[in-house]
């Protein structure tokens, strides 16, 4: 018996030592709030609803950390660039006047270009920023956005949707209104139990997933996966470790674009401006909530993080609302966990 | 109080890491004005006697040290270097301790600045003092006086030929007043012959002044010209204390080595000549730092096991290195009969070369993937086995890589819980089978193994080298296999090139006595016979 004990203490211990102590705290404090929200009759299939949504919509977003991750150049803290190929995609779609599916999947192929080049050259630029590849590629994110703004200002599109009524320049929202809003939340989606399950976008989620996870079994991938891990091992192997470093950044950046465009379907509007600048952060948080470190990632991490960052951030408005009536609470939290689960993970050393 | 006749008695000296004994019971005592000489392979213990002697903190957080260590006949505990040094011993860095941007005089005195009063400072305490430059320039004159240095004392350390820093950091040494004990860690082993003649005389002007002298070094020659007595140690254990007029080079070598022979795994063979050469190395210089190849020229026969041994330090490891592509490299390369393009892994690995670094954990292994990658990886990666073809994309054969693993596994007797298992949770010998099979999946015709039987345990030592005198006679692979243990490479070699100072000291049979080794591994050979 007392053998027995001790078994299932060890298991215990093991078990949370492979889920993590900082994902245990976070699934407690989302449970407690859940249990709060109930007590205070906040309906439950609403807030379920609301969290498969955010789930589905930054999903992409937060997949796009992780071939940077797994090429070892850390966190892609360069999303920014990722979702301004995104959305210049995006305008293209609505200036050509396409909608529904079409404009959706227009848009990703016009940014599929744009990015794979942008990621080329973020992707060079780490390769020579080596061992300060997060802190650059934070101010490259940063400044990219700011140059983005000067564009989005004298951009010469045509589309009345976009442009200013008076003068030149883009809008800083474009309504996606009639073009393809919610077009992925909508198809084929039903409800139980008075929650809403958005079948298109979830479905392309994970098909995203199961595509980013088919790249991690080819060969590229595999050389990818290596050259993170340990890049005197492939260099001995005869694999330019540079050029998968490039290449985890040209996939980075191109699922940034990808990902954005899904967020927009999902919002409703094309945010434009320096709506970018503190994406890369938020995935940030999301994946590293999930378990994922600065030199390692899964999908696993993914799912499980977007998913715990965003359950979070949709209950704790309504109970904020209700507890106080402090109008920000809801976003001061959502700042205070997602920087602070960025600074455990740059604390950790080793990343493990 | 009686004053002893030794400056420095260390007695019963032992250290023992976590159960693992690295030295014990050496006694060594030192006269003022005396030049004693501690010679022994990598590994003998001579730097954990000097960490000892030096209180460093590896040794106290590790339980301290056995056996007393007395200065002038009194006791005394070395809990820091702050404590040696105020104790009046001192140690001539073998990696240069000096501040490229300052003076020689301000490298010589610093933390040690001579100073005067100024107004400011009668105010604000003695840290505002200015420096008295006059005298300290006249202190660091000096010392390299002392040190027939002829170079100015206000000049910057940037530049200075490497020979010249050497003396700086002794400069520094003999400019503290105290100085009692002087311990030069293999202080030639930068210097270029000349310069190192002239580190001698210095050694001898120092000890004139009633400084003693703890020499360690490798090169058994510099120990014959310039000590009085010399400690030998071998594994640990103080072997023989000589007096110079009493011994010779080739005792010294002998001692040095011991003669211990490994157990004979293969009968080294005979009629290399008559086979065809695979490999022809000429004039290989290799910049791989720490073990930087000079002028390697060596003919590698089909078939055989060719042994590179050598002292560490010397250059052996980057041979491999060099011809892998892993370091720049430039020379003259033929394999096979065909120029041999250097600085190109992928070529190598494309013409029948594989590779099992002497760096099992950082470049040996992914040691956080399953067992299966790491062996397919490399024959993956370059020679596109083990893909299936989806469309335009090569992806893993999940099937094929779990047969080949399996067969590894079974073949090399790898001891794990399955093929996905993580290579980290692996014992060394086995991360050490797996780094084998990987190279041996690229089905090569030469295989270079370095240090394969480094950090494992004796029985799994055995293991390694029986597989890789298996794999060369049932495969007819050629092995160049370097290694520090000169037993393990007199038990499986056909023939031993020993490399000294970047160079091919000399090559050995496995037969020749281990004199023969011990002269070619210090360096001795040229000079003294």
């Amino acid at each position: 018996m007392a053998v027995r004990n001790l078994s299932t203490q060890r298991s215990l211990k093991e078990m949370v030592k492979t889920f993590g102590l900082p994902r245990i705290i976070i699934v407690i404090f989302l449970i407690t709030l859940w249990g709060i929200s109930m007590s205070l009759e906040i309906p439950f299939g609403q807030l379920l609803s609301d969290t498969l949504v955010r789930w589905g919509m930054n999903g992409v977003l937060v997949l796009a950390m992780m071939p940077s991750i797994m090429a070892g150049t850390g966190l892609y803290f360069g999303l920014p660039v990722g979702i301004i190929c995104g959305l210049i995609g995006g305008l293209l779609a609505i200036e050509l006047n396409l909608t529904g599916f079409a404009a959706f999947f227009g848009a990703i192929l016009f940014s599929l270009p744009l990015s794979a080049i942008a990621g080329w050259g973020y992707g060079w630029m780490m390769n020579r920023l080596k061992g300060s590849e997060m802190t650059v590629a934070t101010y490259i994110g940063f400044s990219f956005v700011s140059l983005m703004c000067i564009f989005w200002a004298m951009a010469p599109f045509k589309s009345p949707e976009m442009a200013w009524p008076i003068g030149r320049g883009l809008r800083v929202t474009i309504s996606l209104a009639g073009r393809y809003e919610k077009i992925l939340n909508n198809f084929l989606s039903f409800s139980v139990f008075g929650v809403m399950i958005p079948t298109g976008l979830l479905l392309f989620f994970l098909g995203m997933c199961l595509l980013v996870r088919f790249f991690f079994t080819t060969k590229t991938g595999l050389a990818l996966k290596a050259s993170g891990e340990n890049p005197r091992f492939s260099s001995s192997s005869g694999v330019s470790v540079d050029k998968m470093r490039i290449v985890g950044n040209i996939f980075s950046t191109i699922l940034g674009s990808i990902g954005i465009l899904v967020y927009s379907q999902s919002f409703g509007f094309l945010q434009l401006y320096t709506a970018p600048l503190f994406m890369g952060f938020l995935a940030a948080a999301s994946i590293l909530i999930g378990g994922a470190s600065i030199k390692k990632a899964s999908i696993t991490h993914v799912l499980l993080g977007t998913f715990l960052f965003q359950g979070l951030l949709v209950v704790a408005l309504p109970v904020a609302n209700k507890v106080a009536t402090l109008g920000s609470l809801a976003e001061i939290s959502r700042i205070i966990v997602s920087n602070g689960v960025i600074l455990y993970a740059l604390a950790q050393k080793s990343g493990e | 109080m009686q004053k002893s006749e030794y400056v420095l008695h260390m007695d019963g000296i032992g250290k023992e890491y976590h159960g693992n004994r690295v030295l014990s019971d050496v006694t060594i005592s030192l006269k003022p004005g005396e030049i004693h000489g501690i010679v022994g392979e990598n590994g003998a213990g001579k730097s954990t006697l000097m960490n000892i002697l030096f209180g460093m903190s590896v040794i106290h957080s590790t339980g301290g040290h056995e056996g007393t260590i007395s200065v002038d006949g009194e006791k005394v505990s070395i809990r820091s270097p702050l404590d040696a040094m105020t104790l009046g011993i001192g140690m001539v860095h073998q990696e240069f301790m000096l501040i490229p941007g300052f003076s020689i005089t301000e490298n010589i005195k610093l933390n040690r600045e001579l100073t005067k009063e100024n107004p400011i400072s009668k105010v604000f305490g003695k840290e505002m003092r200015t420096l008295d430059l006059q005298h300290m320039g006249a202190d660091a004159r000096k010392a390299l006086d002392t040190l027939d240095m002829d170079i100015d004392q206000w000049a910057k350390i940037a530049g200075l030929p490497v020979g010249h820093m050497q003396f700086i950091e002794i400069a520094r040494e003999i400019d503290k007043t105290n100085l009692k004990v002087l311990v030069f860690d293999e202080p030639t082993a930068v210097l270029t012959e000349s310069e190192a003649v002239n580190l001698l005389q210095a050694m001898r002007a120092i000890a004139k002044r009633g400084i003693a002298i703890l020499f360690i070094t490798h090169r058994l020659q510099e120990i014959m010209d310039i000590c009085t007595s010399i400690t030998i140690l071998r594994d640990g254990k103080l072997v023989a204390q000589k007096r110079q007029e009493e011994t010779s080079i080739y005792e010294l070598a002998e001692l040095m080595i011991g003669t211990q022979v490994g157990e004979l795994m293969r009968h080294p063979n005979e009629n290399l000549a008559a086979k065809p050469v695979l490999l022809s190395i000429r004039n290989l210089k290799v910049a791989m730092s720490g073990e930087e190849v000079k002028d390697v020229n060596l003919d590698i026969h089909e078939g055989e096991i060719i042994g590179i041994g050598g002292l560490a330090g010397q250059g052996k490891l980057g041979i491999a290195n060099g011809i892998m592509g892993l370091y720049p490299s430039e020379g003259e390369v033929t394999y096979q009969g065909k120029p041999f393009a250097l600085n190109d892994t992928i070529h190598a690995l494309q013409t029948g070369m594989a590779f099992v670094s002497e760096d099992r954990r950082s470049v040996g292994l992914l040691l956080d993937s399953s067992i299966e990658l790491n062996i397919a990886f490399t024959a993956m990666q370059r020679q596109h086995k083990f893909l299936k073809k989806i469309g335009p994309v090569m992806q893993m054969d999940k099937k094929a890589v779990r047969t080949l693993a399996l067969n590894m596994i079974q073949d090399l007797d790898i001891r794990c819980t399955g093929p996905m298992q993580q290579t980290r949770r692996l014992s060394g010998g086995n991360q050490q089978k797996v780094c084998i099979a990987r190279a041996l999946c690229l089905e090569p015709k030469l295989l270079f193994v370095s240090e394969p039987t480094r950090g494992i345990d004796v029985g799994a030592k055995k293991l390694v080298l029986q597989t890789l005198v298996r794999l060369s006679e049932e495969l007819g692979l050629t092995v160049i296999m370097t290694s520090s243990e000169l037993a393990e490479l007199r038990s499986v070699c056909d023939r031993i090139a020993i490399v000294t100072e970047g160079k091919i000291a000399g090559i050995l049979s496995s037969k020749d006595s281990q004199v023969e080794f011990g002269l070619l591994m210090a360096g001795a050979k040229h000079g003294s016979t």
